[in-house]
Protein backbone atom coordinates (compact mmCIF):
# COMPACT_ATOMS: atom_id res chain seq x y z
CA UNK A 1 0.00 0.00 0.00
CA UNK A 2 2.58 2.56 0.68
CA UNK A 3 4.11 2.07 -2.12
CA UNK A 4 1.34 3.12 -4.50
CA UNK A 5 1.05 6.77 -4.14
CA UNK A 6 4.98 6.77 -4.54
CA UNK A 7 6.10 8.86 -7.97
CA UNK A 8 2.81 9.66 -8.67
CA UNK A 9 2.50 13.20 -8.41
CA UNK A 10 0.62 14.66 -11.01
CA UNK A 11 3.47 17.42 -12.49
CA UNK A 12 7.39 16.91 -12.55
CA UNK A 13 9.76 19.51 -11.52
CA UNK A 14 12.36 19.77 -14.35
CA UNK A 15 15.76 21.75 -14.16
CA UNK A 16 15.07 25.76 -14.55
CA UNK A 17 15.87 26.89 -17.92
CA UNK A 18 17.76 30.23 -18.93
CA UNK A 19 14.69 32.31 -20.79
CA UNK A 20 10.48 31.29 -20.75
CA UNK A 21 8.39 33.36 -23.29
CA UNK A 22 6.34 34.01 -20.15
CA UNK A 23 7.29 33.94 -16.64
CA UNK A 24 4.49 33.91 -14.62
CA UNK A 25 4.79 34.70 -10.80
CA UNK A 26 2.79 33.01 -8.22
CA UNK A 27 1.10 29.26 -8.44
CA UNK A 28 -2.17 30.22 -6.99
CA UNK A 29 -5.24 29.46 -9.17
CA UNK A 30 -4.93 32.36 -11.25
CA UNK A 31 -1.06 32.14 -12.13
CA UNK A 32 -1.92 28.16 -13.33
CA UNK A 33 -5.33 29.15 -15.21
CA UNK A 34 -3.47 32.26 -16.97
CA UNK A 35 -0.48 29.17 -17.92
CA UNK A 36 -3.18 27.01 -18.82
CA UNK A 37 -5.21 29.07 -21.30
CA UNK A 38 -1.78 30.83 -22.74
CA UNK A 39 -1.07 26.60 -23.69
CA UNK A 40 -4.17 26.09 -24.54
CA UNK A 41 -6.02 29.42 -26.65
CA UNK A 42 -2.42 30.67 -28.01
CA UNK A 43 -0.25 27.68 -28.26
CA UNK A 44 2.63 29.19 -25.82
CA UNK A 45 3.92 26.73 -23.56
CA UNK A 46 7.58 27.84 -23.38
CA UNK A 47 5.88 29.36 -20.15
CA UNK A 48 7.50 28.67 -16.23
CA UNK A 49 4.90 29.13 -13.08
CA UNK A 50 7.40 30.44 -10.33
CA UNK A 51 5.97 29.28 -6.85
CA UNK A 52 7.84 30.09 -3.83
CA UNK A 53 6.34 27.65 -1.16
CA UNK A 54 3.56 24.81 -3.06
CA UNK A 55 1.10 24.97 -5.87
CA UNK A 56 -2.04 26.74 -4.04
CA UNK A 57 -0.56 27.76 -1.11
CA UNK A 58 -2.14 31.40 -1.02
CA UNK A 59 -5.84 32.16 -0.74
CA UNK A 60 -6.55 29.84 -3.59
CA UNK A 61 -6.16 27.08 -0.69
CA UNK A 62 -7.74 29.50 1.91
CA UNK A 63 -10.89 30.44 0.31
CA UNK A 64 -14.65 29.68 1.15
CA UNK A 65 -15.58 29.04 -2.62
CA UNK A 66 -18.13 30.74 -3.38
CA UNK A 67 -18.21 31.62 -6.89
CA UNK A 68 -21.00 34.02 -8.55
CA UNK A 69 -21.82 36.80 -10.58
CA UNK A 70 -24.25 39.04 -9.09
CA UNK A 71 -22.07 42.40 -8.96
CA UNK A 72 -22.79 45.87 -8.46
CA UNK A 73 -21.50 47.53 -12.07
CA UNK A 74 -21.95 46.13 -15.34
CA UNK A 75 -17.78 45.92 -15.69
CA UNK A 76 -17.79 43.61 -13.06
CA UNK A 77 -20.52 41.59 -13.68
CA UNK A 78 -19.88 41.18 -16.94
CA UNK A 79 -16.12 39.93 -16.24
CA UNK A 80 -18.01 37.16 -13.14
CA UNK A 81 -20.15 36.49 -15.62
CA UNK A 82 -17.27 35.29 -18.12
CA UNK A 83 -16.03 32.97 -15.06
CA UNK A 84 -19.16 31.39 -14.41
CA UNK A 85 -19.32 30.13 -17.98
CA UNK A 86 -16.00 28.95 -17.75
CA UNK A 87 -16.16 26.80 -14.45
CA UNK A 88 -19.60 25.49 -16.19
CA UNK A 89 -17.82 23.23 -18.22
CA UNK A 90 -14.37 22.91 -16.60
CA UNK A 91 -14.62 19.52 -14.65
CA UNK A 92 -14.94 18.10 -17.97
CA UNK A 93 -12.32 20.31 -19.68
CA UNK A 94 -9.61 19.52 -16.90
CA UNK A 95 -10.96 15.93 -16.29
CA UNK A 96 -11.00 16.49 -12.37
CA UNK A 97 -14.02 16.62 -10.58
CA UNK A 98 -14.48 20.41 -8.95
CA UNK A 99 -17.31 19.16 -6.84
CA UNK A 100 -19.66 22.42 -7.99
CA UNK A 101 -22.55 22.32 -6.13
CA UNK A 102 -25.20 25.05 -7.56
CA UNK A 103 -26.57 25.91 -4.59
CA UNK A 104 -27.93 29.31 -4.96
CA UNK A 105 -26.89 32.36 -3.26
CA UNK A 106 -28.99 34.76 -1.11
CA UNK A 107 -27.79 38.29 0.43
CA UNK A 108 -30.25 39.26 3.23
CA UNK A 109 -31.52 42.61 3.43
CA UNK A 110 -31.84 43.66 6.92
CA UNK A 111 -32.69 47.34 6.34
CA UNK A 112 -34.15 49.75 3.94
CA UNK A 113 -30.78 50.74 2.41
CA UNK A 114 -29.88 47.11 2.14
CA UNK A 115 -32.96 46.65 0.32
CA UNK A 116 -32.87 49.28 -1.81
CA UNK A 117 -29.07 48.28 -2.59
CA UNK A 118 -30.12 44.60 -3.30
CA UNK A 119 -32.95 46.13 -5.47
CA UNK A 120 -30.23 47.95 -8.12
CA UNK A 121 -28.13 44.92 -7.98
CA UNK A 122 -31.10 42.89 -9.23
CA UNK A 123 -32.07 44.86 -11.45
CA UNK A 124 -28.62 45.63 -13.30
CA UNK A 125 -27.58 42.04 -12.91
CA UNK A 126 -30.51 40.75 -14.86
CA UNK A 127 -29.81 43.64 -17.92
CA UNK A 128 -26.92 41.91 -18.46
CA UNK A 129 -28.75 38.53 -18.78
CA UNK A 130 -27.73 37.20 -14.88
CA UNK A 131 -30.72 35.13 -13.23
CA UNK A 132 -30.65 37.75 -10.08
CA UNK A 133 -33.64 39.12 -8.35
CA UNK A 134 -34.82 40.30 -4.94
CA UNK A 135 -37.14 38.47 -3.44
CA UNK A 136 -39.31 38.61 -0.22
CA UNK A 137 -39.57 37.05 2.98
CA UNK A 138 -42.50 34.37 2.24
CA UNK A 139 -40.21 33.58 -1.12
CA UNK A 140 -37.28 33.26 1.28
CA UNK A 141 -39.07 31.04 3.63
CA UNK A 142 -40.54 28.67 0.92
CA UNK A 143 -36.70 28.28 -0.65
CA UNK A 144 -34.65 28.00 2.59
CA UNK A 145 -37.05 27.15 5.84
CA UNK A 146 -33.98 26.75 7.67
CA UNK A 147 -33.29 30.17 8.04
CA UNK A 148 -34.53 31.86 11.32
CA UNK A 149 -37.11 34.65 9.76
CA UNK A 150 -37.97 35.57 12.89
CA UNK A 151 -38.74 39.43 13.90
CA UNK A 152 -37.65 38.54 17.51
CA UNK A 153 -33.66 39.33 16.58
CA UNK A 154 -31.99 42.71 16.50
CA UNK A 155 -32.03 42.63 12.93
CA UNK A 156 -35.03 40.74 11.02
CA UNK A 157 -34.50 39.63 7.85
CA UNK A 158 -37.01 42.22 5.29
CA UNK A 159 -35.67 40.40 1.82
CA UNK A 160 -32.89 38.66 0.03
CA UNK A 161 -31.21 39.30 -3.43
CA UNK A 162 -31.35 35.81 -4.57
CA UNK A 163 -29.00 34.41 -7.10
CA UNK A 164 -29.80 31.02 -8.11
CA UNK A 165 -26.07 30.33 -10.20
CA UNK A 166 -24.30 30.92 -6.60
CA UNK A 167 -22.08 28.01 -6.59
CA UNK A 168 -20.01 26.59 -4.60
CA UNK A 169 -16.81 23.83 -5.88
CA UNK A 170 -13.54 22.27 -4.71
CA UNK A 171 -10.74 25.37 -4.34
CA UNK A 172 -8.26 22.43 -4.53
CA UNK A 173 -9.35 21.11 -7.57
CA UNK A 174 -9.48 23.93 -9.48
CA UNK A 175 -5.83 24.48 -8.94
CA UNK A 176 -4.65 21.20 -9.33
CA UNK A 177 -7.07 20.84 -12.57
CA UNK A 178 -5.54 24.40 -13.70
CA UNK A 179 -2.10 22.89 -13.13
CA UNK A 180 -2.08 19.53 -14.26
CA UNK A 181 -3.86 20.90 -17.36
CA UNK A 182 -0.81 23.45 -18.48
CA UNK A 183 1.87 20.55 -17.56
CA UNK A 184 0.32 18.17 -20.30
CA UNK A 185 0.54 20.99 -22.75
CA UNK A 186 4.21 21.86 -21.92
CA UNK A 187 4.16 24.23 -19.15
CA UNK A 188 6.47 24.05 -16.40
CA UNK A 189 5.72 24.34 -12.62
CA UNK A 190 8.49 25.03 -10.25
CA UNK A 191 7.57 25.03 -6.66
CA UNK A 192 10.50 26.42 -4.15
CA UNK A 193 11.18 28.93 -6.40
CA UNK A 194 10.65 32.69 -5.38
CA UNK A 195 11.31 35.45 -7.22
CA UNK A 196 13.72 38.39 -5.28
CA UNK A 197 13.94 40.78 -7.92
CA UNK A 198 12.12 42.11 -11.45
CA UNK A 199 15.36 42.62 -13.99
CA UNK A 200 14.94 45.67 -16.33
CA UNK A 201 17.15 46.88 -19.16
CA UNK A 202 18.51 50.01 -19.51
CA UNK A 203 15.40 51.44 -21.14
CA UNK A 204 13.30 50.58 -18.26
CA UNK A 205 11.35 47.46 -19.74
CA UNK A 206 11.20 44.38 -17.61
CA UNK A 207 13.46 41.31 -19.24
CA UNK A 208 13.18 38.60 -17.02
CA UNK A 209 13.57 37.77 -12.96
CA UNK A 210 15.91 37.45 -10.25
CA UNK A 211 14.98 34.03 -8.29
CA UNK A 212 16.57 32.20 -5.30
CA UNK A 213 17.68 29.70 -8.25
CA UNK A 214 19.02 32.44 -10.38
CA UNK A 215 18.45 34.68 -12.84
CA UNK A 216 15.63 33.87 -15.77
CA UNK A 217 15.04 36.04 -18.60
CA UNK A 218 11.56 36.47 -20.06
CA UNK A 219 9.76 37.90 -22.74
CA UNK A 220 6.70 38.91 -20.67
CA UNK A 221 6.51 38.61 -16.76
CA UNK A 222 3.57 38.18 -15.37
CA UNK A 223 2.52 38.99 -11.20
CA UNK A 224 -0.33 37.07 -9.81
CA UNK A 225 0.66 37.01 -6.02
CA UNK A 226 -2.02 38.22 -4.65
CA UNK A 227 -1.62 39.19 -1.10
CA UNK A 228 1.73 39.61 -1.64
CA UNK A 229 1.37 41.98 -4.43
CA UNK A 230 3.07 45.01 -2.82
CA UNK A 231 6.37 42.86 -2.59
CA UNK A 232 6.49 41.90 -5.82
CA UNK A 233 5.47 45.53 -6.70
CA UNK A 234 8.54 46.78 -4.88
CA UNK A 235 10.97 45.05 -6.92
CA UNK A 236 9.35 46.51 -10.12
CA UNK A 237 9.23 50.24 -8.61
CA UNK A 238 5.40 49.85 -9.46
CA UNK A 239 2.91 51.62 -6.81
CA UNK A 240 -0.71 50.34 -6.29
CA UNK A 241 -3.33 51.38 -3.69
CA UNK A 242 -3.83 47.85 -2.32
CA UNK A 243 -3.48 47.64 1.54
CA UNK A 244 -3.42 43.94 3.13
CA UNK A 245 -6.15 43.01 5.62
CA UNK A 246 -6.57 39.09 6.85
CA UNK A 247 -10.12 37.43 6.02
CA UNK A 248 -10.61 34.59 8.69
CA UNK A 249 -12.95 31.54 8.36
CA UNK A 250 -14.07 28.22 10.15
CA UNK A 251 -15.65 24.86 9.40
CA UNK A 252 -17.77 22.88 12.10
CA UNK A 253 -17.95 19.41 12.65
CA UNK A 254 -20.03 17.71 9.94
CA UNK A 255 -23.67 16.96 10.17
CA UNK A 256 -26.22 15.90 7.81
CA UNK A 257 -27.03 18.00 4.61
CA UNK A 258 -29.82 20.87 6.11
CA UNK A 259 -28.41 24.11 4.72
CA UNK A 260 -29.08 23.94 1.07
CA UNK A 261 -28.50 27.50 0.30
CA UNK A 262 -25.58 30.23 1.01
CA UNK A 263 -26.65 32.76 2.84
CA UNK A 264 -25.03 36.02 2.95
CA UNK A 265 -25.52 38.92 5.19
CA UNK A 266 -23.90 42.20 4.93
CA UNK A 267 -25.45 43.58 8.04
CA UNK A 268 -23.82 40.89 10.30
CA UNK A 269 -21.15 40.55 8.68
CA UNK A 270 -21.18 36.93 8.33
CA UNK A 271 -22.04 34.08 6.11
CA UNK A 272 -22.77 30.74 5.54
CA UNK A 273 -22.84 27.15 3.87
CA UNK A 274 -22.48 23.52 4.14
CA UNK A 275 -19.99 21.87 2.71
CA UNK A 276 -20.29 18.50 0.38
CA UNK A 277 -18.86 17.23 3.35
CA UNK A 278 -21.29 18.62 5.77
CA UNK A 279 -19.24 21.15 8.07
CA UNK A 280 -20.62 24.50 7.96
CA UNK A 281 -18.20 26.86 6.79
CA UNK A 282 -18.87 30.18 8.54
CA UNK A 283 -17.04 33.19 7.49
CA UNK A 284 -16.86 37.20 7.86
CA UNK A 285 -15.28 40.33 7.34
CA UNK A 286 -11.66 41.30 6.55
CA UNK A 287 -9.19 42.96 10.16
CA UNK A 288 -9.81 46.16 10.09
CA UNK A 289 -6.48 46.87 9.49
CA UNK A 290 -3.62 46.23 7.75
CA UNK A 291 -1.57 43.37 9.26
CA UNK A 292 0.99 40.39 7.40
CA UNK A 293 0.10 38.11 10.72
CA UNK A 294 -1.84 35.37 10.10
CA UNK A 295 -3.03 34.36 13.28
CA UNK A 296 -6.04 33.41 14.25
CA UNK A 297 -8.17 35.19 16.62
CA UNK A 298 -10.96 34.42 19.10
CA UNK A 299 -12.87 38.02 18.51
CA UNK A 300 -13.49 36.37 15.27
CA UNK A 301 -15.00 33.12 16.49
CA UNK A 302 -16.67 34.97 19.10
CA UNK A 303 -18.63 37.68 16.49
CA UNK A 304 -19.24 35.44 13.65
CA UNK A 305 -20.70 32.49 15.75
CA UNK A 306 -22.77 35.11 17.36
CA UNK A 307 -24.26 36.27 14.29
CA UNK A 308 -24.27 33.02 12.25
CA UNK A 309 -26.53 32.10 15.12
CA UNK A 310 -29.08 34.74 14.46
CA UNK A 311 -29.44 33.02 10.84
CA UNK A 312 -29.47 29.32 11.78
CA UNK A 313 -29.71 28.95 15.43
CA UNK A 314 -29.91 25.43 14.89
CA UNK A 315 -26.12 25.52 14.57
CA UNK A 316 -26.11 26.27 18.22
CA UNK A 317 -24.48 22.69 19.63
CA UNK A 318 -21.76 22.28 16.69
CA UNK A 319 -17.99 21.99 17.93
CA UNK A 320 -15.87 24.21 15.75
CA UNK A 321 -13.05 22.15 13.99
CA UNK A 322 -10.96 24.27 12.35
CA UNK A 323 -9.96 28.05 11.86
CA UNK A 324 -7.77 29.59 9.42
CA UNK A 325 -6.37 33.30 7.67
CA UNK A 326 -5.83 34.02 4.41
CA UNK A 327 -3.96 37.67 2.93
CA UNK A 328 -6.10 39.37 0.99
CA UNK A 329 -4.89 42.37 -1.20
CA UNK A 330 -7.43 45.34 -0.39
CA UNK A 331 -8.45 48.14 -3.24
CA UNK A 332 -10.31 51.23 -1.92
CA UNK A 333 -13.17 50.12 -4.82
CA UNK A 334 -13.40 46.44 -4.39
CA UNK A 335 -12.37 45.73 -7.66
CA UNK A 336 -9.36 43.83 -9.39
CA UNK A 337 -6.03 45.46 -10.54
CA UNK A 338 -5.71 44.13 -14.17
CA UNK A 339 -3.08 44.38 -16.78
CA UNK A 340 -0.48 47.54 -17.78
CA UNK A 341 1.49 48.57 -14.90
CA UNK A 342 3.63 51.13 -16.48
CA UNK A 343 6.55 48.97 -16.68
CA UNK A 344 6.81 47.23 -19.90
CA UNK A 345 6.25 43.79 -20.13
CA UNK A 346 5.48 43.58 -16.33
CA UNK A 347 1.89 42.58 -16.25
CA UNK A 348 -0.51 42.40 -13.02
CA UNK A 349 -2.97 40.29 -11.83
CA UNK A 350 -3.89 41.42 -8.56
CA UNK A 351 -6.33 43.17 -5.91
CA UNK A 352 -8.19 40.24 -5.66
CA UNK A 353 -9.19 41.05 -1.73
CA UNK A 354 -11.61 38.41 -0.55
CA UNK A 355 -12.99 38.07 -3.85
CA UNK A 356 -10.68 36.34 -5.98
CA UNK A 357 -11.31 32.78 -6.28
CA UNK A 358 -14.80 33.15 -8.51
CA UNK A 359 -11.91 35.09 -11.03
CA UNK A 360 -10.08 32.48 -11.42
CA UNK A 361 -11.33 31.05 -14.78
CA UNK A 362 -11.51 34.73 -16.20
CA UNK A 363 -8.33 35.85 -15.21
CA UNK A 364 -6.52 32.97 -16.87
CA UNK A 365 -8.03 33.46 -20.18
CA UNK A 366 -7.89 37.30 -19.92
CA UNK A 367 -4.32 37.66 -18.84
CA UNK A 368 -3.52 34.90 -21.22
CA UNK A 369 -4.71 36.88 -23.91
CA UNK A 370 -3.04 40.11 -22.60
CA UNK A 371 0.43 38.16 -22.50
CA UNK A 372 0.02 36.47 -26.40
CA UNK A 373 -1.26 39.45 -27.47
CA UNK A 374 0.15 42.17 -25.75
CA UNK A 375 -3.15 44.44 -25.93
CA UNK A 376 -5.20 45.05 -22.90
CA UNK A 377 -8.74 42.62 -23.34
CA UNK A 378 -12.04 44.99 -23.37
CA UNK A 379 -13.34 42.73 -20.31
CA UNK A 380 -10.28 44.02 -17.80
CA UNK A 381 -9.84 47.25 -19.41
CA UNK A 382 -11.47 48.98 -16.74
CA UNK A 383 -9.45 47.53 -13.98
CA UNK A 384 -6.41 49.01 -14.84
CA UNK A 385 -3.66 50.52 -12.33
CA UNK A 386 -4.09 53.67 -14.24
CA UNK A 387 -8.15 54.14 -13.30
CA UNK A 388 -7.61 55.54 -9.89
CA UNK A 389 -5.13 58.46 -11.47
CA UNK A 390 -8.13 58.77 -14.24
CA UNK A 391 -10.57 58.64 -11.15
CA UNK A 392 -12.68 56.15 -13.01
CA UNK A 393 -13.30 53.46 -10.14
CA UNK A 394 -15.56 50.51 -10.47
CA UNK A 395 -17.34 50.53 -7.05
CA UNK A 396 -18.52 47.35 -6.24
CA UNK A 397 -18.31 47.63 -2.10
CA UNK A 398 -21.78 46.94 -2.21
CA UNK A 399 -21.31 43.62 -3.87
CA UNK A 400 -18.49 42.87 -2.05
CA UNK A 401 -18.05 43.82 1.06
CA UNK A 402 -18.99 40.81 3.04
CA UNK A 403 -16.13 38.98 1.71
CA UNK A 404 -16.82 35.98 -0.30
CA UNK B 1 -9.04 41.61 15.77
CA UNK B 2 -5.96 40.40 17.39
CA UNK B 3 -5.86 42.29 20.94
CA UNK B 4 -3.61 45.56 21.23
CA UNK B 5 -4.14 48.27 23.60
CA UNK B 6 -3.33 51.90 22.45
CA UNK B 7 -2.51 54.47 24.60
CA UNK B 8 -4.65 57.59 24.29
CA UNK B 9 -3.33 60.57 25.80
CA UNK B 10 -6.96 61.38 26.69
CA UNK B 11 -8.20 58.38 28.00
CA UNK B 12 -5.15 56.35 29.08
CA UNK B 13 -4.95 52.67 27.47
CA UNK B 14 -7.54 51.27 25.67
CA UNK B 15 -8.39 48.00 23.74
CA UNK B 16 -7.30 48.87 20.04
CA UNK B 17 -11.31 48.05 19.32
CA UNK B 18 -12.56 50.97 20.60
CA UNK B 19 -10.57 52.97 17.49
CA UNK B 20 -11.19 52.70 14.01
CA UNK B 21 -8.40 52.41 11.62
CA UNK B 22 -6.87 55.43 9.31
CA UNK B 23 -4.61 53.49 7.60
CA UNK B 24 -0.98 54.86 6.94
CA UNK B 25 0.34 58.23 7.87
CA UNK B 26 0.56 60.08 4.57
CA UNK B 27 2.37 63.32 3.45
CA UNK B 28 0.46 66.33 4.10
CA UNK B 29 -1.38 67.78 0.70
CA UNK B 30 0.81 70.34 -1.16
CA UNK B 31 -0.90 72.73 -3.01
CA UNK B 32 2.42 73.31 -5.04
CA UNK B 33 2.79 69.76 -5.65
CA UNK B 34 2.44 68.11 -9.05
CA UNK B 35 -0.46 66.34 -10.02
CA UNK B 36 1.53 62.80 -10.17
CA UNK B 37 2.28 63.81 -6.43
CA UNK B 38 -1.04 64.69 -5.75
CA UNK B 39 -2.50 61.56 -7.03
CA UNK B 40 0.55 59.36 -5.39
CA UNK B 41 -0.55 61.21 -1.98
CA UNK B 42 -4.35 60.33 -2.52
CA UNK B 43 -4.46 56.53 -3.87
CA UNK B 44 -1.09 55.05 -3.21
CA UNK B 45 -0.05 53.15 -0.07
CA UNK B 46 3.48 52.02 1.08
CA UNK B 47 1.49 48.63 2.44
CA UNK B 48 4.55 47.80 4.72
CA UNK B 49 5.82 44.82 6.25
CA UNK B 50 7.40 45.68 9.30
CA UNK B 51 7.38 49.26 10.95
CA UNK B 52 4.18 51.60 10.01
CA UNK B 53 3.35 55.13 11.04
CA UNK B 54 -0.07 54.96 11.35
CA UNK B 55 -3.29 57.08 12.19
CA UNK B 56 -6.50 55.46 14.68
CA UNK B 57 -9.37 57.19 15.89
CA UNK B 58 -11.11 57.11 18.93
CA UNK B 59 -14.38 56.53 17.82
CA UNK B 60 -15.34 55.10 20.96
CA UNK B 61 -13.92 57.45 23.40
CA UNK B 62 -12.48 61.05 23.33
CA UNK B 63 -13.00 61.30 19.50
CA UNK B 64 -9.47 62.70 18.64
CA UNK B 65 -6.99 61.31 16.40
CA UNK B 66 -3.80 59.39 17.58
CA UNK B 67 -0.32 58.59 15.72
CA UNK B 68 1.41 55.14 16.33
CA UNK B 69 3.97 53.19 15.39
CA UNK B 70 3.00 49.17 14.45
CA UNK B 71 5.23 46.21 13.38
CA UNK B 72 2.73 44.65 11.14
CA UNK B 73 4.52 41.41 11.33
CA UNK B 74 3.65 41.07 15.16
CA UNK B 75 1.23 43.85 15.67
CA UNK B 76 2.92 44.99 18.55
CA UNK B 77 3.01 48.46 19.30
CA UNK B 78 6.73 50.15 18.86
CA UNK B 79 5.61 53.66 19.59
CA UNK B 80 2.83 54.79 21.29
CA UNK B 81 0.83 58.36 20.75
CA UNK B 82 3.49 60.99 21.92
CA UNK B 83 6.71 58.20 21.53
CA UNK B 84 9.32 58.88 19.37
CA UNK B 85 8.57 57.45 15.74
CA UNK B 86 11.03 54.93 15.68
CA UNK B 87 13.15 53.50 12.78
CA UNK B 88 10.51 54.00 9.91
CA UNK B 89 10.93 54.13 6.65
CA UNK B 90 9.90 57.24 4.89
CA UNK B 91 6.94 58.27 2.31
CA UNK B 92 8.38 57.64 -1.39
C1 LIG C 1 -10.78 33.16 4.31
C2 LIG C 1 -10.94 33.58 2.87
C3 LIG C 1 -12.15 33.37 2.20
C4 LIG C 1 -12.32 33.74 0.87
N1 LIG C 1 -13.50 33.44 0.25
C5 LIG C 1 -13.66 33.70 -1.06
C6 LIG C 1 -14.86 33.29 -1.74
O1 LIG C 1 -15.76 32.66 -1.15
N2 LIG C 1 -14.99 33.60 -3.06
C7 LIG C 1 -14.02 34.28 -3.75
O2 LIG C 1 -14.21 34.54 -4.93
N3 LIG C 1 -12.85 34.65 -3.14
C8 LIG C 1 -12.64 34.37 -1.81
N4 LIG C 1 -11.46 34.73 -1.18
C9 LIG C 1 -10.40 35.42 -1.96
C10 LIG C 1 -9.55 34.41 -2.75
O3 LIG C 1 -9.10 33.39 -1.91
C11 LIG C 1 -8.32 35.07 -3.39
O4 LIG C 1 -8.64 36.31 -3.96
C12 LIG C 1 -7.75 34.17 -4.50
O5 LIG C 1 -7.55 32.87 -4.00
C13 LIG C 1 -6.46 34.70 -5.06
O6 LIG C 1 -5.90 33.72 -5.92
P1 LIG C 1 -4.52 33.97 -6.64
O7 LIG C 1 -4.25 32.79 -7.47
O8 LIG C 1 -4.53 35.30 -7.27
O9 LIG C 1 -3.47 34.10 -5.43
P2 LIG C 1 -2.95 33.05 -4.34
O10 LIG C 1 -3.74 31.81 -4.33
O11 LIG C 1 -2.81 33.78 -3.06
O12 LIG C 1 -1.54 32.67 -4.91
C14 LIG C 1 -0.43 33.54 -4.89
C15 LIG C 1 0.81 32.67 -4.80
O13 LIG C 1 1.97 33.47 -5.03
C16 LIG C 1 3.03 32.92 -4.30
N5 LIG C 1 4.07 33.95 -4.18
C17 LIG C 1 4.01 35.10 -3.48
N6 LIG C 1 5.15 35.81 -3.64
C18 LIG C 1 5.96 35.08 -4.46
C19 LIG C 1 7.27 35.29 -4.98
N7 LIG C 1 7.98 36.39 -4.68
N8 LIG C 1 7.80 34.33 -5.79
C20 LIG C 1 7.09 33.21 -6.10
N9 LIG C 1 5.83 32.98 -5.62
C21 LIG C 1 5.27 33.90 -4.81
C22 LIG C 1 2.37 32.54 -2.97
O14 LIG C 1 3.13 31.57 -2.27
C23 LIG C 1 1.00 32.03 -3.43
O15 LIG C 1 0.96 30.63 -3.57
C24 LIG C 1 -11.26 34.39 0.17
C25 LIG C 1 -10.06 34.63 0.83
C26 LIG C 1 -9.87 34.23 2.15
C27 LIG C 1 -8.55 34.48 2.83
ZN1 LIG D 1 -9.33 58.76 23.75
Amino acid sequence: MSGLFKGRTWWKRTDLKKRYDVVIIGGGGHGCATAYYLAKNFGITNVAVLEKNYIGAGGTGRNTTIIRSNYRTPEGIRFYERSMELFRGLSQELDINMMLSKLGHFTLAHTDSSVRVQRERGETNRLLGVDSRLIGVEEIRELCPELNLSRDVAFPIQAALYHPPGSVLRHDAVVWGYATGAYHRGVELHQGVEVTGIRKDSTGKCVGVETNEGPIDAGVVISAVAGWTTSVCDMAGVRTPITNHPLQAFVTEPVKPMLHKILVSASLHVYVSQTDRGEFLIGSEIEPYTTFNLRSTFTFTQHSSANALDLVPQLARLKIMRQWTGYCDMTPDYSPIMGETGVENFYLDAGWGTWGFKATAVCGETMAQMAATQKTPDLIAPFRLSRFADEQLVPEKAAASVSH
Amino acid sequence: MSHFSIRCPNCGPRACSEFSYNGEVRPLADPDASEEAEIARLWLRRNVTGLQRERWFHAAGCRRFVTITRDTRTNLIVAQPGEPAGDVAKHA
